[in-house]
């Protein structure tokens, strides 16, 4: 009783309390309930651990495919204008509509979602890395070359280095957007955060919405700050540029 | 039944019976040109409140190169909205229609214009602006007809983010209450597989037209001499 009087003392303190009945769970306009959200918190998990699996899988997927067709048109510079166009048409695909043109290929579930977010990932990384590596300085290159080194090691141990913070952003971005979009996986039984928000056909009620929300957010900060870090550790001339 | 393409073609153009409708029936392209027009308008409704809304403020903070960090921030923090749950709390919490909708769309549509109006008029060339100052130019003036003009392809580019988010988000408007091409999708019962499908190549085909459509306007709106200097 004490507990359930936290959140709500006004009205309803005498109700019983029981997760059908908690007095500020029947006011559908109330947007946060903290006596729900208490006994029900344990069964947003699940849903956030799918969701976590889902962008994590769709970005790495994505950042293979659009990191291998960057380096080919690193090569192949007369590549460069129909890759960008190609991606950019995905991307401009809302990734709600590619689910259901996917359908028929594959299905209702999670194989659905991943194809579709990770193809919506291509564009920002496959353009990030392009611009990363254009802006390597030439100087940077000829001293490369100058020292003997072949295309291969220019390629890895100069270019790429260099290019590493452009890459990063590009890696952020796309992340950041998939887990907000990732929330449409509800709508192809996929599981996420989504369930949380919409559920068997309706709208779940409003403290659900913003904890599911919430959630999500978090996620995205989440994996931004590591992404961050991960830039910091794989380019340490920079910390030492700024000391 | 399992989608098809070709179910969904027919879906598109000819009305089909529906299990749950009670004999009524659904899809055909009379219903299809109506939710792609709702659709539309909605889209244009949102993008309009957030062009009105965020695209003064990002030019004003780019002229005086002030408040980049809300500038900025605010794009970074807005790609990190999950729509679905916005326009979920949007619908529950303060109602459903087009007008609620509208301002929930918007305020997808402000970060992208705002932060791209603000890093495309900061990043344009400081000579063209030292030099209009230099003729005697009123600060409207620079910002109209120098600064402006060459900042339209940043311009452009979030305008056209904007409008795609848009676009893709009024398919989950039903939700809320306003019929869109997304109804296909989420009314499923009553549209089938085959109208799960084809809402989602109609959402496709409307964001691909606009996304088209914007790119040639901005075309248009580039000077002669930034086209030719690209080129």
């Amino acid at each position: 009783m004490i507990l359930a009087a936290v959140g709500e003392v006004g009205e309803g303190f005498f109700k019983e309390r029981t997760s059908e009945t908690l007095p500020c769970q029947a006011k559908s306009t109330h947007l946060f309930c903290f006596d729900w959200a208490k006994e029900n918190i344990d069964s947003f998990a699940t849903p956030a651990q799918q969701h976590v699996e889902i962008v994590a899988i769709s970005v790495v997927a994505g950042f293979a495919i659009a990191f291998a067709l960057a380096l080919v048109a690193h090569r192949r510079r007369w590549l460069q204008p129909p890759l960008l166009a190609a991606t950019g048409v995905i991307y401009t695909v809302p990734s709600l509509a590619l689910f259901f043109i996917l359908l028929p290929v594959t299905g209702l579930g999670r194989d659905t979602v991943i194809v579709a977010l990770s193809a919506y990932t291509l564009q920002v990384i496959y353009r990030n890395v392009t611009t990363g590596l254009a802006n390597v300085p030439s100087a940077a290159k000829e001293a490369a070359r100058g020292m003997g080194m072949s295309e291969r090691q220019i390629l890895w141990r100069v270019e790429l280095p260099l290019a590493v913070p452009e890459i990063v952003a590009g890696l952020r971005i796309a992340t950041v957007s998939t887990v907000a979009l990732a929330t449409f996986a509800v709508f192809i039984n996929a599981g996420g955060l989504g369930t949380k928000i919409y559920g068997s056909g309706n709208l779940t009620f409003p403290t659900s919405i913003v904890i599911a929300g919430g959630l999500a957010m978090a996620i995205a900060f989440a994996f931004d700050l590591i992404l961050l870090a991960v830039q910091r550790r794989v380019t340490p001339w920079r910390r030492a540029a700024q000391a | 039944m399992n989608a098809s393409i070709g179910g969904a073609i027919e879906f598109i153009f000819e009305p089909q019976s529906s299990n749950v409708t009670g004999g009524k029936e659904v899809g055909g392209l009379s219903q299809v040109i109506e939710l792609t027009l709702n659709q539309l308008e909605l889209t244009v409704l949102a993008l309009a409140l957030s062009l009105v809304v965020a695209l003064p403020i990002g030019l004003y903070l780019g002229h005086r190169g002030v408040g980049e960090a809300l500038a900025v921030g605010l794009g970074n923090v807005g790609r990190a909205v999950p729509e679905l749950a916005l326009i979920a709390l949007m619908a529950s919490v303060v109602g459903v229609g087009v007008l609620n909708m509208t301002v929930a769309l918007a305020v997808l549509g402000v970060p992208p214009i705002l932060t791209n109006a603000f890093v495309g008029i900061r990043q344009v060339d400081r000579a063209p602006v030292d030099a209009a100052r230099g003729m005697g130019m009123t600060e409207a003036e620079i910002l109209f007809k120098v600064e402006m003009p060459l900042a339209v392809p940043t311009l452009m580019a979030g305008i056209r983010g904007a409008t795609i988010a848009i676009v893709a988000t009024a398919t989950i408007a039903p939700l809320a209450g306003v019929l869109t091409l997304g109804d296909f999708i989420i009314n499923n019962n009553v549209y089938g597989q085959n109208g799960l499908l084809a809402g989602g190549i109609l959402v496709a085909l409307l964001a691909l037209a606009l996304e088209f459509g914007l790119a040639g306007l901005q075309r248009l709106l580039t000077s002669k001499g930034l086209r030719l200097s690209a080129a």
